[in-house]
């Protein structure tokens, strides 16, 4: 087994929080903006359509800049933010926002192509039964569209999980409260005989990585066995 | 009884439809494309009419000065051409689904008749995309019934299915008619189901309602020809 030390352990420990919290907290909006994009038409929906998809394409520094003047501890939002004991900069809550962003587009994307997959007939059905428009969501469109919003969710964890630039921009390399696996590995790399530990966390990510891979396929495809009818 | 009087254009179509229906079966006859499932779907909800009123018994559902009952309030019973089993759920969770989306109280003797009516006991716990299509079709129709429609509109229910399953299927729809006692709208463009069916037909072509009579209607009619 690989010897970790109590430092590298918190890295992975504080990793995987990030990435699981910014996913969890991503995923309710990801499914709103994902509906509201394949179902609805509205003025300046072409806009918000580039918003989400802004930080896919925008360096991650940038992202990290504007998240620090937007909620950092005299920024617009971080301010009015603290006053209700809610703060982001140089915290790991700080880490998991910027990591939520940063998966959100990816999110978004499969999200919103499963949900415009999902026969609309099946939907008119169930109003026939009956069904008002939010229980024929919950339903029908919800559970036709899990395949996708699984993987979704999980592109977000693993772009959550491997999220260095907005991340280190707005909440900084702190170990034990924003320090992740990658910023762990990018200071180990940085200081002499750092090699050897270096390795060691980067064959942990290599493992985490393929166990959310083989678990998001395993889910995605019983769930899509289910919507089959099968 | 129920009140059609509605028009609607489609793109280069347009359907202008007025007729009315006694209680029992009454058959929306024509060729394909002649806007038979136009109207059932203004009739269920699931399409808005530019224009007119459809009435159920005492319910105004569409009125173009201002009343379009949501689908969901109306209380009609729909098969589809293709079914539309809830792929996601269990035979037994699809019959569920609409008595329990209307708050109707489970009545195990109703189901139970329902489900020897049509044959389906066999089915319940698979799901959808393990059934064959006229057993597809079948619970579809349970589906329907179990919510106490006060209306039930089948669109060409057996047009999905080979000549023998529509054989298999259609001796279910006639004992339907027998001990259902719900008023029903058959859209088929088959004059052979629709004989052994309705009580009144509805013949229509090109949008128009061409004449409102008994069976009789069906005879020579251009879309019989065509089949």
């Amino acid at each position: 087994m690989i010897d970790l030390t109590p430092d590298e352990w918190v890295a992975i420990f504080f990793s995987l929080k990030i990435a699981s919290v910014a996913t969890l907290a991503a995923l309710p909006f990801g499914v709103l903006i994902g509906w509201l994009l394949a179902r609805k038409d509205f003025w300046g929906k072409a806009i918000l359509d580039a918003i989400v998809l802004l930080p896919l394409v925008m360096p991650p520094v940038v992202t990290g800049y504007l998240l620090l003047l937007a909620f950092g501890r005299r920024g617009l939002f971080g301010a009015f933010l603290a006053d209700f004991g809610i703060v982001f900069s140089f915290r790991w809550t700080g880490a998991a926002l910027a990591c939520g962003i940063m998966g959100f587009p990816l999110m978004v994307r499969a999200i919103r192509l499963s949900i415009e997959a999902v026969d609309r007939g099946l939907e008119g059905a169930a109003s026939t039964l009956g069904a008002n428009p939010f229980l024929v969501f919950f339903t029908v469109t919800l559970p036709l569209a899990l395949p996708g919003i699984l993987s979704g969710a999980m592109l977000c964890f693993a772009k959550a999980l491997g999220e260095f630039g907005a991340t280190i921009t707005f909440v900084s390399n702190i170990p034990g409260e924003t320090q992740t696996i990658s910023a762990a590995i990018y200071t180990l790399t940085q200081v002499p005989a750092g090699d050897a530990a270096a390795l060691r966390l980067v064959i942990i990510a290599v493992i985490i990585s393929f166990a959310a891979l083989i678990v998001s396929e395993w889910l995605a495809r019983s769930a899509a066995r289910r919507v089959r009818g099968e | 009884m129920l009140l059609v009087d509605v028009e609607k254009t489609l793109g280069k179509f347009s359907l202008v439809a007025k007729f009315e229906t006694a209680s029992g079966v009454t058959a929306l006859f024509g060729s394909s494309g002649a806007g038979k499932t136009s109207i059932a779907n203004m009739v269920v909800g699931l399409v808005t009419p530019d224009r007119g009123r459809i009435v159920l018994d005492n319910t105004v559902l569409f009125d173009s000065t201002g009343t379009n009952l949501p689908p969901h309030k109306r209380r009609i019973g729909y098969v589809f051409q293709e079914g539309r089993l809830l792929p996601h759920l269990t035979v037994r969770a699809n019959l569920a689904y609409g008595r329990f989306m209307n708050g109707v109280a489970r009545n195990a003797t109703e189901e139970q008749r329902i489900v020897d009516l049509l044959d389906i006991g066999h089915l319940l716990e698979r799901r959808p995309g393990k059934l064959s299509g006229g057993e597809r079709q079948r619970v579809a129709v349970g589906r329907a019934l179990l919510m106490q429609p006060r209306l039930l509109v089948l669109d060409e229910p057996l047009a999905s299915l080979d000549r023998a399953r529509k054989l298999e299927i259609l001796p279910y729809l006639v004992r339907l008619r027998e001990e259902a006692r719900v008023p029903m709208i058959y859209v088929s463009h088959q004059a052979g189901e629709i004989v052994k069916l309705a009580s009144q037909v509805v013949r229509i072509e090109d949008g128009r309602v061409q004449a409102v009579g008994g069976v009789e209607l069906l005879d020579a009619s251009p879309a019989d020809m065509a089949h």
